[in-house]
């Protein structure tokens, strides 16, 4: 059995909105809002990803109220970090004083929250405390390269960070369930020195099948009806994902936490940032997830 | 089958259906993103069949013609 303790967030300081970014790709802020629900997004100035992960880190273990040195295993995911190898977990880690404590990157962009806390909680029992934190810097991503009006409308930086651990805590842990196909692994992907590669039109038609499936699945193992569900934390990609998955699901819109609006798409850090924001009532609550891979996954856990 | 193929994407589109049967969906802006899932859930209701997740890719569904041959192939028509 596991448990999730607490969450963090970092999000940087400067906000850029629609308007700003309207002005430079031949559009409007009405129509950036109207396609993705979102209004702004924070960039980082000079901050690494592990700078982001750092900061989300430290704020988890402030709420969790644990010291970063009762840290069993440190799962540390990001889509958008500046080097090959090591992954930004070994610097998060040397920042939080860990010097003999595994640790894991997954390089897995925007499911990469959902992979981590799906994997804590199933090490929980043998690493103890596990910190997941997802952490991307998206802007470097997208202004690496002529701004693309696709995909620089969509994405923002931040990072969120989870703890879990076998302790009894805030959120029992139930179930969860994780996919890959990798067929589609064209159609979302970031090549070293090259633009990001989107096709939306098939990301959305896929995520809009398997976001509803994949939570389907989970609440089906452990005989909950989605109606019973308290609230939905997703990864934040669009409003209008968020808004489809709850109707495919038949539950309330209201149900889905989101925060898109403030902080854009921030790839595999969204999740965590907006379960950072969130305070559900008791009873079950879902976390879900679904990016390049395309992997995808949903979580079940009961708030007591 | 066109007509019920036809009523199926008046239904997820706000404009009018002016298009040549092989002309792109998606470039006319007949269908975006968000369009497209419902097109694809609307051709599974009047057609009663399923299409696997591995078929959902937009080429399939992006001309009038290749929507056609789609559903030739594996729907109930």
């Amino acid at each position: 059995m596991s448990y999730i303790h607490g969450f963090g967030a970092y999000l940087p300081e400067r906000v850029v909105t629609n308007a700003v970014l309207a002005s430079q790709l031949s559009c409007t802020a009405e129509w950036i809002e109207s396609v993705s629900g979102i209004r702004e997004r924070r960039w980082a100035g000079e901050e690494t990803v592990a700078d982001l992960a750092i900061l989300a880190a430290r704020d988890c273990l402030r709420r969790s109220g644990i010291e970063a040195s009762r840290l069993g295993l440190l799962i540390v995911s990001s889509g958008s970090a500046e080097r090959r190898f090591p992954g930004p977990g070994s610097t998060v880690a040397a920042a939080l004083g860990l010097n003999g404590t595994p640790v894991i990157d997954l390089p897995l962009a925007s499911a990469g929250s959902i992979f981590g806390l799906s994997l804590a909680s199933q090490l929980a029992a043998s690493y103890g405390e596990i910190m997941v934190v997802a952490a991307e810097k998206m802007s470097a991503v997208i202004q690496g390269a002529a701004l693309d009006r696709n995909t620089a409308i969509l994405f923002g930086d931040g990072a969120g960070a989870a703890l879990v651990s076998s302790r009894p805590g805030r959120f029992e842990v139930l179930d969860s369930v994780l996919h890959t196909d990798g067929g589609f692994r064209d159609d979302l992907a970031l090549d070293w020195g090259s633009p990001l590669r989107m096709n939306g039109l098939t990301v959305i038609l896929q995520a809009a099948r398997k976001l509803p499936a994949v939570i389907g699945e989970v609440l089906k193992r452990q005989n909950i009806p989605a109606a019973e569900v308290t609230q939905f934390v997703m990864h934040q990609a669009n409003q209008n994902l968020i808004t489809r998955v709850a109707k495919a699901l038949g539950v309330d819109a209201s149900l889905m936490f989101s925060n898109v609006s403030k902080y854009g798409n921030t790839s595999s850090a969204s999740m965590l940032i907006a379960a950072a924001e969130w305070e559900p009532s008791p009873g079950p609550v879902v976390f879900a997830g679904f990016g390049a891979g395309f992997n995808w996954g949903a979580l079940v856990a009961r708030r007591e | 089958m066109r007509d019920r193929l036809l009523k199926v994407l008046q239904k997820v589109t706000t404009q009018p259906l002016n298009i040549g049967d092989e002309d792109s969906l998606f470039e006319s802006g007949l269908l975006d993103s968000f369009a497209l899932p419902d097109l694809v859930s609307g051709l599974e209701e009047e057609f009663s069949f399923k299409v696997p997740d591995s078929d959902l890719n937009p080429r399939k569904f992006d001309s009038i013609a290749r929507i056609e041959a789609y559903l030739s192939e594996h729907a109930k028509v």
